[in-house]
């Protein structure tokens, strides 16, 4: 047995994921159970750097059972050691069920990552490409970790705050710890006055009648353009098929003025019905766009068979086009209801009057010094449910439309 | 014979009526977006040139408040309706003002304001032209009979109909190009163009490494794969108030968990204050540097919330290329980075250029994130944030409308710029 680069960079691999998992897992931890400790990163690189020291000791072929045993056992020993005793940083009376879970998966993590990434190789005379897959799979590895927790940590933030009280996140904003001895009214509390003192009900509604309405006028709208760019033949339309895209390109932030301007002065500013009016306009060019390079994908040929047998333009478009567009017909509306669920500038500017507020103008009336912090995540996650349940119903549907106008071959 | 077919010369009838087809399919479309979108480019143009506050978008108008001063119990009675009338605008004035009212059936009308006449129970008054800050007020004596009496009605009932034109300043031609010298000539205005490029530039970045990145992650087959690709696409889906706000609370210097964590772990020493902090001085190498943390923070935000976007597209175009060229690399002896750099990142170029100048575009236009994240302070103002601080924080709409055409013609002048120089076969 020689130890070359393969060992040695098993050591380092192991020292990264014994600290990485040990911040990880005590951060988790204190979260879920409102504890606070100061982890022993440092023990947990060490534990980490024999766990990888003893895995790689052996040729891919030899690592037994009991070697991998060894390895875990390696872990466990040199942490609980290094920390007399305090694996987490804490005596071992405290908390001790969600402790004991945090060990088992600190070494556990550990020594599974490990082994993933030295897996099948050898401690020594490694040529460049098994380093490379060795590199490539700690990078995978730490990227897993890292966008998960990148990504999902503020949703779990936002879900945990607003089932919280403002003085309990105050006193320690590490504890997300659910007292649910409490009893399901007082666990939902600031749900329950968000929907009973802060009319959250009227804005949903609102929100999900403005969304709909504006999906509709935008199939409605883009569905007969889209066809026109894509199956005829007139001047212009080679320009048009590709200019389309350049009108959602233009900013918001510059049309807000001189709509604000004019909406006051025709009286629709302070309405729905200019939330109606102003989405459209901005989702219809990109859902014409999406549209038409979908229906350019459709044989010709079944619309002129269509034709032949005496179906006019609009029986076409209704009974051959159209059912067979349906996925992108969806992935579009998903798309147009997004946009228009999540839309903030022109709520923002439009509305003053809180009967028609919709979610996005309503969450920002809840963001000052008097609602308690608590309301604020609140009514984020009320906001945000809808479209996110919608959007994983549907989400086979965006991807493929959202990356079908453009992504080619 | 001497006649030879010949291919037929300029439109026929068929062709024609395709076009008309197609030109009435797309009418609704065209319609729609020069009215909401093409048409207030335009007047953004228009207003840009025009002293213009907040508070002219409600013209001058006459206000009268009519009320019955003394008590008509009997036939005969006399009492005296007053209008109150004023000028709504302090400066503005209204040419050719009046109003007419009806009056309740029953009242016979005594003595009159001089301004004033009536005929068939209706009562027109008028002003003539009026200042700005005009006040006034108008007595009309009457006299109750039986009929009325019998039926009193209050005069309050019918609202007094104004008549009057008032300079719109929006529709008249006065001009003025005080807009633009006052934005140009105001020191933060070159500091807020750097703000946008540097937040344009690195968001843009930030969001297509990221989303590479991710895209590399999950471009092989392994249990949890869909689901962590649903995952992955949270932050782009879900509302920009719902995510800024939850931003907001994480990294609050007091009571942010974010900032909770770095101490507890010993990372810092005391909490960050990542959103309202300018900047903090950084030594390397014996230089200096002022970090600026806000501005960085909100670019984190930027790449954070729309990685998933280009994650999406760069992993489409992944799995469409064709594995055989991996499988010659393979035979080749090429390590998994070199095939990484020399056969994927090639035919990803088109995508990722394609994305960068959508993104580049897209995050130039941002105003949401900013505005809820920061609302421009701390060295965080963008052009875009820009515009709604001088339109409505300073309620100057023509100082505002100035800094959109800027907006617009940095846009334009980098959407040349792109198409000049991108590949033409993308897109």
């Amino acid at each position: 047995m020689r130890f070359g680069n393969g060992f040695f960079a098993s050591l380092a691999i192991g020292a990264i994921w014994g600290a990485v998992w040990m911040i990880v897992v005590s951060i988790t931890f204190m979260l879920v159970s409102g504890a606070i400790t100061t982890p022993p990163v440092g023990a947990a690189t060490l534990a980490g750097l024999v766990a990888g020291g003893i895995l790689m000791a052996f040729p891919p072929g030899a690592r037994t059972p009991g070697v991998r045993i060894a390895a875990a056992v390696a872990i466990f020993g040199v942490l609980g050691l290094l920390t007399l005793g305090q694996p987490l940083g804490l005596p071992l009376s405290a908390v001790p069920a969600y402790q004991i879970v945090a060990i088992a998966l600190v070494v556990g993590l550990i020594w599974i990552s490990i082994h993933l990434c030295v897996k099948g190789l050898a401690g020594a005379g490694l040529p460049r490409y098994q380093m490379e897959v060795l590199f490539i799979r700690l990078m995978k590895g730490l990227g897993f970790v890292l966008f998960t927790i990148v990504v999902a940590l503020p949703f779990y933030v936002m879900v945990m705050t607003s089932l919280k009280s403002q003085q309990s996140l105050l006193a320690n904003p590490l504890d997300f710890s659910l007292d649910l001895a409490q009893g399901p009214q007082a666990l939902f509390r600031s749900y329950i006055e968000l929907f009973t003192q802060f009319h959250f009900g009227t804005f949903l509604v609102n929100s999900a009648i403005v969304s709909v309405v504006t999906v509709f006028l935008t199939l409605l709208f883009s569905v007969p353009g889209a066809y026109a760019v894509s199956r005829l033949r007139f001047p212009g339309q080679a320009f048009l098929s590709r200019s389309i895209l350049l009108i959602y390109m233009v900013p918001a932030i510059v049309l807000v003025i001189p709509l604000y301007a004019v909406f006051s002065q025709i009286g629709l500013r302070n309405t729905l019905t200019g939330l109606m009016v102003v989405y459209p306009a901005t989702t219809i060019p990109v859902a014409l766009y999406m549209l038409q390079g979908y229906f350019r994908g459709l044989p010709a040929e079944l619309e002129e068979a269509g034709l032949m047998d005496g179906l006019t333009r609009f029986g076409v478009i209704m009974k051959i086009t159209l059912p067979l567009s349906l996925p992108a017909l969806a992935s579009v509306a998903l798309y147009v209801f997004m946009i228009a669920w999540n839309e903030f500038l022109f709520a923002f500017m439009f509305l003053d009057n809180i009967d028609i507020f919709t979610l996005s103008r309503g969450v920002v009336s809840l963001n000052s010094s008097e609602v308690p912090r608590q309301h604020l995540m609140a009514g984020a996650v009320v906001a945000t449910v809808p479209v996110l349940v919608i959007f994983l119903w549907f989400e086979r549907f965006l991807v493929s439309g959202l990356t079908a106008g453009s992504v080619k071959g | 014979m001497t006649d030879t077919a010949t291919p037929p010369k300029g439109v026929g009838p068929l062709a024609r009526r395709e076009m008309r087809l197609a030109y009435a399919m797309l009418l609704p479309t065209f319609a729609i977006v020069i009215a909401i979108v093409l048409g207030p480019l335009l007047a953004n143009f228009w207003i840009s040139f025009k002293p213009v506050q907040l508070g002219d978008l409600r013209p001058a108008v006459l206000v009268a408040n009519e009320r019955l001063r003394g008590d008509l119990a009997a036939a005969g009675d006399r009492a005296a309706i007053e209008y109150r009338v004023r000028n709504s605008s302090r400066d503005n004035a209204i040419g050719d003002v009046g109003f007419t009212d009806t009056l309740p059936a029953g009242l016979v009308v005594g003595a009159l304001d001089e301004r004033c006449s009536v005929s068939d129970e209706v009562l027109t008054c008028a002003f003539g032209d009026i200042e700005g800050g005009f006040r006034d007020r108008v007595r009309i004596e009457v006299i109750a009979e039986a009929a009325y009496i019998a039926d009193p009605v209050n005069p309050r009932d019918s609202k007094p109909i104004i008549s009057g034109d008032a300079d719109n300043i929006l529709t008249s031609t006065e001009f003025t190009l005080e807009n633009f010298t006052r934005i140009f000539s105001s020191d933060e205005f070159w500091h807020i163009l750097r703000v946008s490029m540097y937040y344009t530039i690195f968001g843009t970045a930030g969001a297509l490494v990221l989303g590479l990145f991710a895209a590399q992650l999950l471009n092989t087959v392994f249990p949890g794969r869909g689901l962590l690709r649903g995952l992955f696409l949270f932050p782009y889906v879900a509302p920009v108030i719902a995510v800024a706000f939850t931003w907001v609370v994480l990294l609050d210097p007091f009571s942010g968990t974010l900032n909770s964590i770095l101490l507890q772990m010993g990372a810092v020493d005391e909490p960050i204050s990542f959103f309202g902090q300018r900047s903090v001085p950084i030594s390397f190498l014996g230089l200096t540097f002022e970090f600026p943390v806000a501005l960085t923070t909100v670019i984190a935000f930027e790449a954070w919330r729309y990685f998933p976007l280009s994650f999406l597209f760069i992993l489409a175009r992944m799995q469409s290329i064709s594995t055989d060229m991996y499988e010659a690399a393979e035979i080749d002896g090429a390590t998994p980075l070199q095939q990484f750099w020399y056969i994927s990142l090639p035919q990803l170029m088109g995508i990722l250029a394609v994305l960068f100048l959508l993104r580049f575009i897209w995050t130039f236009n941002k105003f949401d994130d900013i505005f809820l994240l920061t609302g421009g302070a701390a060295g965080t103002r963008t052009l875009t944030v820009d515009v709604y601080e001088q339109a409505f924080a300073v309620s100057n709409l023509g100082a505002g409308a100035a800094v959109a055409v800027v907006v617009f013609i940095v846009l334009l002048s980098f959407s040349l710029l792109f198409f000049r120089f991108s590949p033409k076969d993308e897109g």
